[in-house]
């Protein structure tokens, strides 16, 4: 355990290191003060034309606009790619439903996927539908950010910025950038980037398959095995990069292609927390006060550590039904111990466990294990850090600004009200119109899950789908839609939601809690933007240092906790206590 | 209006029956969050009903009708809560009310003494009228005074027994409708219509305190709902989730109705939303116990959120009167002769400042009974010359503002000596008010008039500044004094000889760089400030004029009121803030007790969650609903008196409210559900 320790303490440093310089990037890219591509920016701006100062309708409307069309595009292209190049397989087109949900899906930075990718799309899918989408909705989630941080600055004033310069700006600036950096580091450690045919190869050992059907055995001897091929490199970076999570293959980044070995594990894992983690140094560094950029990169950091760790220690611990059988499940040199059910040896329990925990952080949603063979503790902590709404860290851009909406302004209220003042947070008030969006914000994630989880539990066509008719097969189901309603894309894998169901009911989840989510919060920008800033006094509640890094945590624990207790008594703690008994 | 108890016994049964009146569905879909809790209580009613005609209505009838008791309890303590803030407001109301009926007044053609007046009805009197009041009458309207001078009784008004005197001119004209005037006349002018009285204001005040939001109690009130909103969702949801369990496990049964409504009436902020409403209520009635009249709810909550207080230094930071404390002659000028013309140019000076001087001057041997007052014709203060003296015969004495006699010397030919005005600036720099005297075009010496500041505002100010409040010292003084009692009395900052533009000016200043100012006014010059002012307090004994534009008005016309008013105004939203929080952690515990007696029967091993050792299922789900209901009785007497309030910064008061109401709120439920389940068994 002691190496996990070590790994989680060089990561967190190396994170935050590289999260500072990268924050004070961001912070200038927004500030107008880097240009170093305005060769391309100047001729998009002029092909745009409306690049003025726009009102909070005005912004969310070009966010929607923006967004639609996106999902409209891949939803078209994704019928259409039989007809397309650069299809070696001739794959052709998916089910209308598949599609649709796939399309909102990337485009909400979700990248949840209810298809085997290999077998579904095309190279050209893959590339300009998929990929395309994975900048432009990270692209989406900086700007919304970013118009929200300029609705703290602000004084007086009715405009919150103009959502295309922002969405060019942070696609130029810091997506493209940073996938180049991270594609050519993964090409150099074996993950491939061509156009090549899927390559049979001969087996070294035949497989010998029986499959009974009916009371007849069929026996099928396999001598070859397809290994599929294409650009995954270029996609695998900005997967990472922008929290997307939706993998080039079916096994995500457990597959060797995608993640070869430790080293590219690790640099996966750091790219994802890279960008939520710098964007709170930025958003000190605009706001004019670094001291509560650090206060919420502290906050995540807390809650991650003490997550990462329990997931770790859970599966290090292992599996107690294999005690009986006198099988020696402890870690030693010569093997990966802990329950490694649906874990890569070339990570075992601490990479697998460490990913696990950084992935469901942040919306990011790839995986290098299989979520569902978790130990239910195990488990408990994707789901739970999903549940916190995607705030520890988060996606990019929406983990901000999911934190600074969801919890600080909460927190700010209630401890604003307690010393006797009209909350202020940044020297804005938090007034009704403001507490209005928040509680709009606080109904919508929940209502999805639980509702979304109560009706598929009863009804057969939520039920088929259940490969674990037990309280694991409620986890998997709460486990998809709080996946969905935040926006993660991970899944447990053993609930088949391929189906007409699964995919209109998650692709509605994820559309309502991405979008439901983001509207809201861009009004806040608005009603922000247009009030006075306050001054601060040793009067004004401080919102940074230690005190309020602790409220902080509790308001984020307790409320995540309360929404869900219920449900998670109901799956994954009844299966610990089951299987501990 | 002083301090009542908090629980007066004559106000129990009024209030008891009150709590059940409220039990109409009208008043209660005014509380989304009670309203919940009412739905809760009518559904297991109906259980109870079904019940007991022996059909299963999931659980025993013993235990739905307990359930629904004190679910029923739950609602009534809520109400109860209210209706004795309520009663406490309304038997203010009904105090004034008594004040305001309809008397006798005497309305003259002319504002002058001796016409003779038509008796009229006061209800029938309009704005402009005039009115003779005289000895024994109760003033009719609120209005000026014209004419004449008399010591009233406003105790009626201010519970202040010793009488106040009005007069027409300056700043103690007004006269307030409702009060007794004790001797002499006055005539009087009527500034409002009826219905718009003073009174009038006060009393639709204290009525509406419980209709009228305050923002941020409408967005407390938001967060409220979505809290439960989002509790009833986990509730709804569980049903379900609870029916696939039980399929899937093959044990047990589904979750009973009865305990869905326990466990969202326990989920549901009820504790806040039960006293919510209270909290309003007792916290404008803490203002009427001060003697402050607030125009809204959103002025006294505003003034909670003042940062800067514009204090005038008279009254407020020093005592009224100054006091002559030295003479300083001129190096030719023997201390004698200078005593001597102070002693003879203040004879007739009957303010404080004029009084203190003959003292002093007793000590070089001047009398005023020995003296021969015909011979002499004395000059009184005036606005313009801001001189007063005597002339005696050919010999022509004055004193007054140094600059003003440096004025009256030049233009009479003579000169004011260096020295003389470094004796100004020597006396001024040590905050006093230098009084320049002269003898015909010569100066002849200085007086020291002190200001005393008053004892303990030092400490005051410290307090106010550990708050984050920022003191400025208003003033008429030069900044020499100005700036010599600012550092005495601790004050942040000063405005010198303020003017009324000057102190518009400096509150603009304030609110353009975000703060929020308060000032407290009583004269007609000081109406536009007030009207600028965040949070405006006026004297009741000011000008009709400064009460139309402050927000509120302190009856007892105490210049250190406006400490007060902040406090009053911090302490509601503290006490709504921190019964949140209460409300909120105390989930925690209750889910402890619910769990796992809720699924019991589908996962004993969830019994394992059970921490209290709470002895059965019914029982752990009663005793949470128990304790539910009994913490709004126990909080009821917090909820009218305020969260107490001490003076420290925004981050001791964080962490002090935090770890009682907080953590606090985590360990109470564990302890009282499990002293109330041990109770049950006991039972």
């Amino acid at each position: 355990m002691i190496i996990a320790y070590i790994d989680l303490v060089v990561f967190l440093v190396v994170l935050t290191f590289l999260s500072i310089v990268l924050g004070r990037y961001i912070a200038l890219v927004f500030n107008g003060r880097v240009s170093y591509l305005s060769f391309i920016e100047r001729p998009l701006y002029k092909l745009i034309g409306n690049t003025g100062e726009m009102k909070w309708g005005q912004y969310a409307k070009g966010i929607m606009l923006f967004n639609i069309i996106g999902i409209v595009f891949v939803f078209i292209f994704q019928l259409i790619q039989g007809a397309l190049p650069l299809n070696p397989q001739h794959l052709g087109a998916t089910t209308l439903d598949l599609a649709l949900n796939t399309a909102i899906s990337f485009v909400s930075n979700t990248n949840w996927q209810s298809y085997t990718p290999e077998t579904t799309l095309s190279y050209l899918t893959q590339m300009l539908a998929l990929a395309v989408q994975n900048f432009l909705s990270a692209a989406t989630g900086v700007a919304v950010l970013i118009a929200l941080i300029r609705g703290f600055v602000a004084v007086e004033k009715g405009t919150i910025g103009n959502v295309w310069e922002d969405l060019v700006k942070s696609t130029l600036y810091i997506l493209l950038p940073l996938s180049l950096i991270l594609g050519f580091a993964l090409v150099k450690l074996g993950v491939p980037q061509n156009f090549n045919n899927y390559q049979d190869v001969q087996l070294i050992n035949p497989q010998v398959v029986s499959v009974t059907v009916d009371g007849k055995t069929t026996t099928n001897r396999f001598t070859t095995q397809t290994i599929p091929m294409g650009p995954v490199a270029s996609q695998e970076a900005i997967k990472m990069i922008g929290t997307n999570g939706g993998g080039f293959f079916n096994a995500n980044s457990a597959h060797p292609y995608e993640n070869p070995n430790a080293i590219s594990n690790w640099l996966e894992m750091l790219a994802i927390l890279l960008i939520p983690g710098s964007l709170c140094f930025a958003f000190g560094r605009m706001v004019g006060d670094k001291r509560q950029g650090y206060t919420l990169y502290a906050v995540m950091t807390i809650v991650f550590i003490i997550l990462a760790i329990g997931v770790m220690l859970a599966e290090f611990n292992g599996n107690p039904a294999f005690y009986h059988l006198s099988i020696d499940g402890v870690m030693n040199l010569l093997q990966s111990g802990g329950n490694m059910e649906g874990k890569e040896v070339r990570f075992g329990v601490f990479g697998s466990g460490l990913f696990a925990a950084v992935t469901t952080a942040a919306s990011c949603g790839a995986v290098n294990a299989m979520h569902d063979s978790l130990m239910p503790l195990g488990g408990l902590v994707p789901l739970f850090l999903m549940q916190l709404s995607e705030v520890i860290y988060g996606g990019v851009g929406s983990g901000l600004y999911g934190m600074l909406i969801f919890f600080a302004v909460l927190s700010v209220f209630i401890a604003g009200l307690m010393i006797g003042r009209t909350p202020e947070y940044l020297g804005k008030k938090i007034e009704s119109f403001e507490m209005k969006m928040v509680a709009l914000v606080i109904l919508v994630v929940p209502l999805l899950v639980l509702l979304g989880t109560a009706i598929s539990v009863v009804i057969a066509p939520g039920l088929v789908g259940m490969s674990n008719p037990s309280a694991h097969g409620l986890s998997e189901v709460l486990y998809a839609f709080t996946s969905a309603a935040n926006n993660n894309g991970s899944a447990f894998a053993g609930l088949n939601a391929n189906t007409p169901y699964y995919n209109l009911m998650l692709g509605f989840t994820i559309f309502v809690g991405r979008y439901g989510v983001i509207i809201p919060v861009l009004a806040i920008a608005g009603s922000l933007a247009s009030k006075k800033r306050l001054n601060v006094t040793s009067g004004t509640m401080p919102t940074h240092g230690l005190l309020f890094i602790g409220i902080l945590i509790g308001v984020i624990i307790i409320v995540g906790a309360l929404t869900y207790v219920p449900a998670l008594a109901l799956g994954p703690i009844v299966e610990h206590l089951i299987l501990f008994k | 209006m002083k301090h009542k108890n908090l629980f007066d016994k004559k106000m129990l049964i009024p209030a008891l029956i009150d709590s059940f009146l409220k039990l109409n569905p009208k008043a209660q879909a005014k509380n989304p969050v009670m309203f919940v809790v009412y739905i809760g209580s009518i559904l297991t009613t109906f259980l109870v009903v079904y019940s007991l005609c022996g059909y299963d209505a999931g659980g025993t009838t013993g235990f739905i009708l307990s359930i629904t008791l004190w679910l029923w309890f739950t609602l009534l303590f809520a109400n109860f809560a209210e209706s004795i803030a309520e009663g406490r407001s309304k038997a203010q109301a009904e105090s004034l009310k008594s004040v305001k009926k309809d008397v006798p007044a005497k309305l003259l053609k002319h504002a002058k003494f001796g016409t003779r007046p038509d008796v009229v009805s006061s209800s029938t009197l309009k704005k402009g009228d005039i009115v003779l009041i005289e000895a024994g009458d109760i003033i009719p309207c609120d209005g000026e005074v014209l004419n004449g001078c008399a010591s009233v009784d406003e105790s009626a008004i201010t519970g202040e027994s010793a009488p106040v005197i009005r007069e027409s001119g300056g700043d103690f004209c007004s006269v307030t409708g409702g009060t007794r005037v004790l001797s002499d006349w006055v005539i009087v002018q009527i500034s409002v219509n009826p219905g718009e009285s003073f009174l009038d204001r006060m009393i639709s005040m204290v009525e509406g305190a419980k209709r009228q939001k305050t923002p941020n109690e409408i967005a407390l009130s938001i967060l409220l709902t979505a809290l439960t909103i989002v509790f009833l969702l986990v509730v709804v949801t569980l049903l379900p989730m609870s029916i696939y369990s039980v399929n899937a496990n093959h044990s047990g049964s589904p979750i009973t109705i009865t305990i869905l409504v326990a466990l969202l009436v326990c989920l549901i902020p009820t504790t806040i939303g039960g006293l919510l409403s209270a909290i309003g209520v007792a916290g404008m009635g803490r203002m009427m116990e001060a003697n402050v009249i607030a125009t809204s709810g959103r002025a006294i909550e505003a003034s909670g959120d003042v940062d800067v207080l514009l204090l005038d230094k008279t009254g407020t930071i020093t005592y009224g009167n100054r006091q002559a404390r030295n003479f300083y002659p001129l190096a030719n000028v023997d201390k004698k002769v200078l005593a001597e013309s102070c002693f003879y140019s203040s004879l007739a000076d009957e303010t404080p400042e004029g009084k203190s001087i003959i003292l002093l001057s007793h000590e070089y041997g001047f009398n005023e009974n020995t003296i021969d007052k015909e011979k002499m014709t004395f000059v009184p203060f005036t606005a313009q010359t801001r001189m007063s003296g005597v002339d005696i015969d050919d010999i022509i004495i004055r004193k007054g503002a140094s600059d003003a006699i440096k004025r009256y010397i030049i233009e009479n030919k003579g000169i004011f000596p260096d020295e003389a005005q470094k004796i100004v600036d020597m006396v001024a720099s040590r905050g006093s008010t230098p009084l320049a005297v002269a003898k015909g075009n010569e100066v002849l010496g200085i007086i020291e008039l002190k200001d005393i500041v008053k004892e303990g505002i030092k400490e005051k100010f410290a307090q106010l500044r550990q708050m984050g409040i920022k003191t400025i010292m208003v003033t008429g003084n030069n900044r020499l004094t100005a700036a010599a009692i600012t550092a005495e009395a601790g004050v942040d900052d000063f405005l010198a000889e303020a003017t009324p533009e000057a102190k518009l000016e400096i509150i603009r200043k304030y609110q353009a760089s975000g703060n929020l100012v308060a000032m407290t006014g009583d004269g007609t010059n000081d109406a536009p400030a007030l009207a600028q002012a965040d949070v405006a307090v006026a004297m009741n004994s000011g000008t009709q004029a400064a009460k139309e534009a402050a927000n509120m008005v302190d009856l007892d016309s105490s210049p250190t009121k406006l400490i007060q008013i902040v406090e009053i105004g911090k302490q509601m939203l503290m006490t709504r803030g921190s019964l949140t929080t209460f409300s909120i952690a105390n989930d925690i515990a209750k889910y402890f007790a619910i769990i796992p007696a809720t699924f019991a029967s589908t996962y004993p091993v969830l019994n394992k969650l059970n921490i209290m050792h709470l002895a059965s299922p019914a029982s752990a789900i009663l005793s949470a609903v128990i304790f539910n209901a009994l913490i709004i009785i126990a909080l009821i007497p917090l909820a009218l008196k305020g969260v107490s309030f001490k003076p420290m910064s925004a981050s001791s008061l964080l962490r002090r409210n935090f770890l009682i109401y907080g953590l606090g709120g985590v360990i109470v439920p564990f302890i009282g559900i499990k002293i109330i389940d041990t109770i049950l068994q006991l039972i």
